[in-house]
């Protein structure tokens, strides 16, 4: 490792406990790195397109996932390796960005990396190589643009937003019943849109699942569904036209922050104190009762007596409702969180036209559907499906579906899907190249060559012959200049995307390729990893 | 004089190659998921590296012990081993097509990432391959053993290749310690062969002259069910193989959602995964599988709804074949010498819920002595407590309270409220004072009239007498939904405040005495107002048999309850089964392409249940199913299997009836289960979370 010699002659030690670290330093660390990254690759590569495969993950408890969402994969691998970690944070963020492609970007990076050894063999400079690829990433995004087309939908014809939606859905193992997935994704989106300034705030959709039932079942509800049931089991289970009093305070009684003692030392004070308790609890359902409250959604739980008081006085009340909840009751029926009794005014309540508790199966299961609200612009899907790890991937299959549907309205913008655009990007790079001197050219033609690989990929799990299908699309796209020609994943039988309908957002597509870029010229910049040798 | 480092770390590198013992690989990442699964499961894979005589010696051994009974599964496991050939079987100069290649490529940098330094000499490998198979199981003839060996030799065959040199950089390991994948094929094998092992385990339970498990806890006491419920079986294995968890979930999922059919819906997945794997061997790739499973879900749940009975609006015919469907139900459970009896006794309770499926109100006591015969349901309620001494053992015209309140110490709720005195006297004044405060309670509750109290919470000795004094009965410490089922039965209301007595709802039955069931003393509250809730009283001559005849009355509840919501019915007895199997043949006829082969063999799964109920009655399967066949090929047939009577019979005629929807949730969440493990290609397994309290 690395030593150094005072004038003496006697060692420094610059690496502490260095002889149990090891060290990988110049070309060994960039292909160690390219190497690991290219492995996390690999592992997703095989889920990629409509007939790509599932993992099945177990966790550290046993419990099981399977799903095919390149970030689910990678955030519950239990990565060791630092640049798999890197691979799996660029998988996070294309999916905090954008929701989709985060299989694709992964598999993008593995190409590039895979590309960047090869001319690392060749004798060329990581550095020079990254920047080539700068350049061919700047090329490829406005190749994109130029080839994104704008489509037209509004609130009434939203057809071309569910088209897309299916896109992203027939990957998923949900494709049975994608159709009615897009349109819930899509009405649910269009439900919670702000057309005007082009946003769409995800929170206000909430995705609930329960076991049970089939896929088929799934629904939206115009409205937010809570996993509760009514406090006392004989409150009403309907109320219509409901003023909803939203607390966050106990119906117990105070327990003030600071810490106190009250002491009881005569038969007196026992007494008060008995009687104020009880008026403690009469005085908030009264307050409750005073503004006009139909129903009662509380954060906290009810004492027995206070339950039973509320019950009597024909106020329903929901305990034990989780805060994000609350706040997704409060925006939807347009009452304000109350923190006191005290606040609690008749403006501060919310509506709504009906709420309804609704059992399911066997169990005593129930859930309460508030529906009908003063403000609409919170919905909730409603997941049914055979088994738990059914509905999880169902939810992210949605999950995923909203993301694209609200990155169309943020962006008209969109390039088709099927590996055309990369196919396109890639003839673009390749011309681009030329006009660029210098060693970078071969770097820009290696990501040329690396942006084939999406196709290839996808072309391979479908079960087509990968070159083959590859060359052919791409003399074809070329011949004709059009960059609708993609892979026929699905046997129809055209290539032509347009026909196919299978549209990506351009957002979508662009961020994948500048974020895989990006990681990949992180990893290529590397050059001395020193790490614990503990294994 | 700096060294130069990269040759002092290669150096290093070597000094630990030759010197530091290797890691022994105790587990290959490839077969964690499985081998530790001691109570589970099913076929492990080991690799072992090392001397390759010493190895061979002691598999020898192995061997030669023959099958090894394994207690925690019940089950036999016979391990196997081979020898690969002693050459490398493919040379290092690439000979293949570009898929090939690929694939190759693949394997080789599999072992990149598990970073074994030994894989690289080229040392051979000796495979263990446990292989459980459940003794219970009739249908070892199908169990898939002499091909999990062709299987393995592919395997070998594809390590061998994994075996060959590879010059790339060694790279960190990518998972953390005892993390593990698997990939491709030996994914797909683990997943299948854990699906199918859970599936043969509970299949020896299906239909009416199903076996039964015992069950033994590995808790204290070791407690002891027997049952043939496939849900409450599943629930009590402890598995690891993941594929086999996606089976367990669906049959609780079954259980929740239908009450019934939790050992077919398990059943039919494993032979929609054993079909597949068939396939599968016979290069059909996964996706073209799935894609023919689905077309010939769709097809088969529209053939049954063409079939489908709707006895909705009579009544009359409603009801009799309700009780059909109890009694098929039931006819497979220990309660089938029994079962009008029991049939009779679940249909009245369910019409009594009138369309909800609420069935916490309808309570099972158990009551060991006497035999099952001896058991009914009684039209009031009956609550298992005693009531208190000195109190009236028979109340006519009852007026119930029903409360949830505390009766112990009523402590002062406000928050840090305490006792604080400096005297005797003092004591005893709050004492008073608490006593006090407590007989104004009794006073409170004794305002409103009543003359029973039954709480929630305990009753102390002194409020209990207050009560008693006063002449009425108080039962405390009623469980919650026993106080819920009261409050259901008599139309009283639960109250916890006692304040404004004229608005507190009470409840009313007509009479409240003490019956003896057996030895014990129970109090029977009957004439009440709502009949919502009822209960059933178990009498049987175990706890091991009222245990059972419970889940088996609850099954036949939970379908009867489903059936009144959805009343569409279908004949039994494998007469479903048969005729989805028709209408997917035809479908597999008109379909081009690959897919027919997955609709095919969709078919021949469905086909696997009523043969396995045959099997299980020890019926010469073949034979019937054969004969069903044919019977099924005339329009509009009712031929089923007559179980009793060993023939292929009508079922019309016999009275075999179920529920449409506990068929259609079989169906479609088994072919769901099945897709979902037919997708998986890599099997990624965590490091288990370490637990500190261990040893």
């Amino acid at each position: 490792m690395a030593l150094a010699f005072d004038e003496f002659g006697r060692p420094f030690i610059i690496l502490r406990e260095q002889d149990q670290k090891t060290r990988l330093r110049g070309i060994d660390a960039q292909k160690a790195n390219i190497a690991a990254g290219k492995a996390v690759a690999r592992i997703l590569r095989s889920s990629l397109g409509p007939k790509g495969m599932d993992k099945m993950l177990q966790g550290p408890d046993g419990d099981v996932t399977i799903t095919n969402d390149g970030a689910t994969i990678l955030e519950q691998m239990d990565v060791d390796n630092q640049i798999a970690k890197l691979m799996v944070e660029l998988s996070r963020s294309q999916d905090y960005e954008i929701g989709d492609g985060t299989t694709g970007v992964v598999v993008m990076a593995g190409a590039l990396l895979e590309q960047a050894e090869r001319q690392l063999d060749r004798g060329i400079h990581p550095i020079r190589v990254a920047e080539g690829y700068e350049m061919a990433s700047r090329v490829a995004v406005e190749h994109l643009e130029r080839i994104s087309q704008k489509f037209e939908f509004d609130v009434n014809n939203f057809e071309p937003l569910v088209q897309t939606c299916m896109t992203t859905l027939s990957s998923k193992i949900v494709n049975r019943c994608k159709r009615s997935l897009a349109e819930i994704a899509v009405k649910a989106v269009l439900a919670v849109a702000d057309l005007e300034r082009r946003d769409v705030n995800l929170d206000l959709i909430k995705i609930e699942g329960k076991v049970g039932g089939n896929l088929e079942d799934t629904e939206l509800i115009y409205g937010i569904l809570v996993d509760k049931d009514m406090s006392h089991p004989q409150m009403p289970k309907q109320i219509e036209d409901a003023h909803i009093a939203i607390l966050t305070c106990p119906f117990e009684p105070p327990k003030p922050k600071t810490k106190h003692k009250v002491d009881i030392d005569t038969v007196e004070k026992f007494e008060t104190l008995r009687k104020q308790e009880q008026q403690y609890f009469d005085e908030m359902v009264q307050k409750c009762k005073d503004v006009g409250a139909t129903l009662v959604i509380c954060q906290w739980g009810f004492d027995d007596e206070a339950n039973h008081l509320l019950m009597h006085r024909n106020l329903p009340a929901v305990r034990w409702v989780g805060g994000v909840e609350l706040e997704l009751i409060a925006i939807a029926t347009g009452g304000r969180i109350v923190p006191r009794f005290q606040e609690l005014t008749p403006e501060k309540l919310g509506k709504a036209g009906m709420v309804r508790e609704k059992s399911f199966g066997t169990t005593k299961e129930r859930m309460l559907y508030i529906e009908h609200c003063a403000n609409s612009k919170a919905v909730t899907i409603f997941i049914r499906g055979g088994n738990k790890m059914m509905i999880e991937e169902t939810k992210r299959s949605i999950h995923d579906a909203l993301c694209v549907a609200r990155n169309l309205i943020r962006n008209k913008s969109i390039v088709y899907g099927g590996g055309a655009a990369e196919i396109a990007c890639s003839l673009a790079v390749d011309a681009a190249a030329d006009k660029y001197p210098g060693v970078e050219q071969y770097a820009i033609r290696a990501f040329a060559e690396a942006l084939d690989s999406v196709p290839m990929a996808l072309a391979e799990n479908s079960g087509l012959q990968p070159i083959e299908t590859l060359s052919a699309v791409k003399s074809q796209q070329l011949k004709e200049n059009i960059p609708f020609y993609g892979i026929d994943c699905n046997d129809v039988g055209t290539n032509d995307m347009r026909e196919q309908n299978v549209f990506e957002t351009l957002i979508g597509k662009q961020q994948q390729i500048l974020l895989a870029t990006q990681v990949v010229k992180m990893i290529l910049k590397i050059d001395d990893v020193i790490s614990n040798s503990e294994y | 004089m700096a060294p130069p480092p990269t040759d002092l770390v290669d150096q290093l590198r070597h000094e630990i190659d030759e010197e530091a013992p290797l890691p022994a690989i105790v587990l290959p990442p490839a077969s964690g998921s499985l081998s530790n699964s001691a109570a589970s499961v099913v076929n492990t894979v080991e690799e072992e590296e090392g001397d390759n005589e010493t190895d061979e010696e002691a598999s020898d051994d192995d061997s030669d012990k023959g099958p090894t009974f394994i207690r925690s599964l019940g089950a036999w496991s016979k391990p196997l081993h081979f020898t690969p050939p002693p050459t490398l079987p493919e040379p290092a100069t690439p000979r293949f097509g570009v898929t090939e290649m690929l694939q190759k490529k693949r394997i080789g940098s599999e072992i990149e990432i598990k970073n074994h330094p030994t894989e690289t000499q080229g040392s051979p490998k000796i495979y263990f391959v446990h292989f459980y198979y459940s003794t219970t199981s009739l249908d070892t003839s199908s169990s898939p053993f002499q091909r999990r060996i062709s299987d393995l030799g592919d395997l070998r065959h594809r390590a061998a290749l994994s075996r060959l040199p590879i010059l790339s950089m060694p790279i960190d390991k990518i998972f953390k310690d005892d993390a593990s994948e698997e990939k491709g094929e030996r994914a797909r094998m683990a997943s299948f062969i854990g699906a199918m092992a859970v599936a043969d385990l509970v299949k020896s339970t299906l239909g009416p002259k199903g076996m039964d498990k015992i069950l033994q806890s590995t808790g204290r006491g070791h407690s002891v069910t027997v049952t043939n419920d496939g849900a409450t079986i599943l629930k009590s294995l402890h598995i690891d193989n993941p594929a086999a968890k996606v089976l367990v979930d669906i049959s609780k999922v079954q259980d929740d959602e239908v009450g019934d059919g939790t050992t077919s819906v398990v059943v039919l997945a494993g032979e929609l995964l054993r079909e597949a794997e068939k396939l599968v061997t016979s290069k059909i790739h996964p996706m073209t599988i799935i894609a023919g499973y689905r077309m010939a879900a769709e097809c088969a749940r529209d053939a049954l709804l063409k079939r489908v009975i709707d006895n909705k609006e009579n009544a009359e015919k409603f009801r009799s074949d309700l009780m059909k469907i109890a009694m098929t139900t039931l006819c497979s459970k220990i309660l089938s010498q029994d079962k009008e009896h029991f049939a009779e006794m679940a249909v009245d309770a369910v019409f009594r819920l009138k369309g909800s499926t609420n069935l916490e109100a309808i309570q099972i006591i158990k009551k060991p002595g006497g035999s099952l015969r001896d058991s009914f349901l009684d039209e009031g309620f009956i609550l298992d407590k005693k009531i208190g001494i000195g109190q009236p053992k028979r109340i006519e015209n009852a007026k119930i309270l029903v409360a949830n309140t505390a009766m112990d110490t009523d402590k002062v709720k406000i928050y840090g409220a305490r006792v604080r005195v400096d005297s005797m006297t003092k004591v005893a004044q709050i004492e008073g004072a608490e006593k006090e405060k407590m007989k104004d309670k009794v006073n409170k509750i004794l305002a409103h009239g009543i003359n029973c109290f039954v709480n929630r919470q305990l009753i102390y000795n002194f409020p209990e007498e207050l009560f008693a004094d006063a002449g009425v009965l108080a039962i405390e410490h009623a469980d919650f939904e026993g106080i819920e089922r009261l409050g259901l039965v008599t139309g009283g209301e639960i109250a916890s405040t006692f304040d404004n007595p004229e608005s507190v709802k009470l409840g009313h039955c007509k009479l409240i005495e003490e019956i003896m069931i057996g030895e014990d003393k129970l109090i029977h509250f009957s004439g009440v107002e709502m009949g919502q809730a009822c209960s059933i009283v178990l009498r049987g001559a175990s706890h091991h048999v009222l245990d059972e005849a419970e889940r088996s009355l609850h099954d036949a509840l939970c379908v009867l309850s489903q059936t009144v919501n959805d009343s569409r019915v279908l004949l039994g007895g494998g007469w479903p089964e048969m005729v989805m199997a028709k209408e997917v043949d035809e479908l597999a006829r008109k379909t081009a392409g690959k897919k027919s082969h997955a609709i095919e063999a969709f078919s021949r799964a469905l086909v696997a249940i009523p043969t396995t109920i045959a099997d299980n009655a020890g019926l010469d399967s073949a034979e019937l199913v054969a004969q069903l066949r044919a019977e099924h090929h005339t329009e509009g047939c009712n031929a089923g299997i007559d179980v009793i009577s060993g023939a292929v019979g009508d079922m019309e005629e016999r009275g075999i009836y179920e529920a449409f929807k506990v068929k259609q949730a079989v169906l479609l969440s088994a072919t769901e289960a099945a897709e979902m493990i037919l997708r998986v290609d890599e099997i990624i397994t965590c490091a288990p979370r370490r637990r500190e309290d261990r040893m």
